[in-house]
This record gives C-alpha cells, structure tokens and sequence, in this order.
C-alpha cells in the first residue's frame, strides 16, 4: 500500500484495458461508445508504455506512448467520419444489423 | 503514505472509476465526459511518473480536440440513445467474464515481472531523473524528450505528421457532399455571360403590355 511502484501502475493499465474491452462487448449496437472504448484501451497502452519507459529510466518509451498517441488521434478523427457518413446513409448507427456487404 | 501515493490512488481510483462509466453510462454525451476525466486522471499518472510532456499532451490532444470532436458527433447524430442500450444486459456475463480473465491474467504477469539486473546496460536513451535537472541542470523531461524525437526518432516523427495529414485528408472525404439547391456565386459563369443570352428586346404595342 505503502510505496507505489512499477506493478500498480501495470494493474492500472490492465484494469483499463479490460473495461475497454468489456465496453465493446457490451456495446454491440452503439459505434459511438465502442469509439470510446478503443481510446480507452490506447490509454492503457499508453501508461504501460510510460510506466516501463519510466521505471526502466529510458526515454524510447515515451516516443513509442507519443506515437501511439498520434495514431489513436488519427484513428478516431477517421472513425467519426466513417460515422457520420454511415449515419447519413442509414439513419442509425446500429453496428448489429450492418450487414449490407452480404446481401 | 506519502503524498505520491495518496496522489497516485486518487487518479488510479478516478480513472477506473470514470472507465467504467464511459462504458456503463445509459448517456453518450455522458459517456464523452467520462471519458474526459478518464484522461484527465491518466494524465495525473503520467505526471506522477515524471512524463511531463506526455501529460500536457495528453490534455491538450485528447481532453481538447478528440473528447470535443466525439462531443460534436454524439450531438450532431440524431439518434434514440435508450434503444441502443438494449442487449447490454445479455451481454454483460460474456463480456465481464471476458474481462475479469484479462485482467487477472495481466496482473499474474505484471505482478511477478521485475526488471534483469542488466536491464539498464539495454538503455537507449537514458531518461534524466529530476534529481539530477534540479542537482546539475540535465535536461528536464521535455527536453530530453525533444533531443532524441529530432534527432534519432526524426522519421517517426515525420511519419506520424503523415499519417495525421492523410487522417485529415481521409476525415474531409469521407463526410464531404455536394448539396442540391443551393445558391452560390460562380464566378466563372458570371464572366462568361454573353449579351445575347442575358439581354432580349421586346417590341411593346402601346396599351397592350407583354
């Protein structure tokens, strides 16, 4: 409880990524929130990698966390597009019944 | 328990507590503000960890424009958020299931892991601690960050300034459309009119009108 090292913030980061991970089971019909759930799960990523680069004392962990980051950015700027563009032909944004490309 | 610590737990418990929320909450436009103080606690982790640089980044880039652009999205979409809700109960035991075996097979291996004792031979870049920046002026984390990011990383870094060009690019497409039925200013066909098609002389019998 005491002295707070490299383990608790590795715990942090797992508990994180499993609620990311949860969040995309449970759900299944709201893209917006399975979005979000995926930058949760980045983050986590993210205090893993600092955490190690951190608590190994070198720095190439924290250019891995910033490209991460810049990827994560890009990755949702392009997920809300496909979105909106989803919403616009559809009217919803059920991912359940998206299923076009069969028929 | 020292400050760091108290500290520490306090951004531990708020950002699980707000990643949960993110996930469990019936209002997207909540959801986004959870997720909100989701990074914000992280970046209080980074800055316990002494990532600086990366906490402000994480505020400025997330908390500033990616939780503003979801914010946007969620408002901008009209949609009847309580039907989307349906079927997160019939999913919850497979999906905590799931869950719980992740996290306790990531905590088995992340509570046993300790560093080799040669591991800091493997440095590739050494990380300033803050006692030497205070102790003999090293460079603070932001500095040293920026040292090997223009210098050894240069490629990844212009990398990543394409990869968020053609994110932009991609983003400007995909929700671009030409509207129907809209008056705008064309320039070029102003110029272009000619005197015949815009101009006509009408011969008016006196009394009679057109």
């Amino acid at each position: 409880m005491g002295d707070i090292g490299l383990g608790h913030y590795l715990a942090v980061a797992a508990i994180l990524f499993a609620i990311g991970m949860a969040g995309i089971f449970l759900n299944r019909k709201n893209v917006i929130v399975i979005l979000m759930s995926i930058e949760l799960m980045l983050l986590a990523v993210n205090i893993n990698l600092v955490a190690f680069s951190q608590f190994l004392g070198d720095l190439t962990g924290q250019v891995f966390a910033f490209m991460v980051l810049t990827v994560a950015a890009a990755e949702s700027a392009v997920g809300l597009a496909i979105l909106v563009a989803y919403f616009r032909n559809r009217g919803d944004i059920s991912v359940a019944d998206a299923n076009l490309m069969k028929h | 328990m020292t400050i760091a610590a108290i500290a520490f737990w306090v951004f531990a418990i708020a950002a699980v507590a707000s990643g949960l929320m993110v996930v469990a909450s019936r209002n997207p436009v909540h959801s986004v503000l959870f997720l909100i103080t989701a990074f914000i606690s992280a970046a209080g982790l980074f800055v316990l960890m002494g990532a600086e640089y990366l906490a402000v980044l994480l505020i400025v880039v997330y908390v500033g424009a990616v939780a503003v652009l979801f914010l946007f999205v969620v408002m901008m979409l009209d949609v009847d958020f309580v039907e989307l809700k349906q079927g997160f109960l019939r999913y919850l035991p497979l999906g905590g299931a799931l869950a719980a075996v992740v996290v306790a097979e990531l905590i088995m291996v992340a509570g046993v892991w300790t560093f080799p004792d040669e591991a800091g031979l493997a440095r590739a870049h050494p990380a300033p601690t803050a006692a030497e920046t205070v102790a003999h002026g090293a460079p603070n984390n932001i500095e040293a960050l920026g040292l090997i990011l223009y210098t050894d990383y240069v490629h990844y870094f212009q990398i990543a300034g394409v990869v968020l060009l053609i994110a932009m690019i991609g983003a400007i497409i995909l929700t671009f459309r030409t509207r129907e039925g809209v008056k705008k200013q064309d320039a070029a066909r102003q110029i272009g009119r000619k005197r015949e098609e815009s101009v006509e002389v009408v011969h008016v019998k006196t009394g009679q009108g057109i």
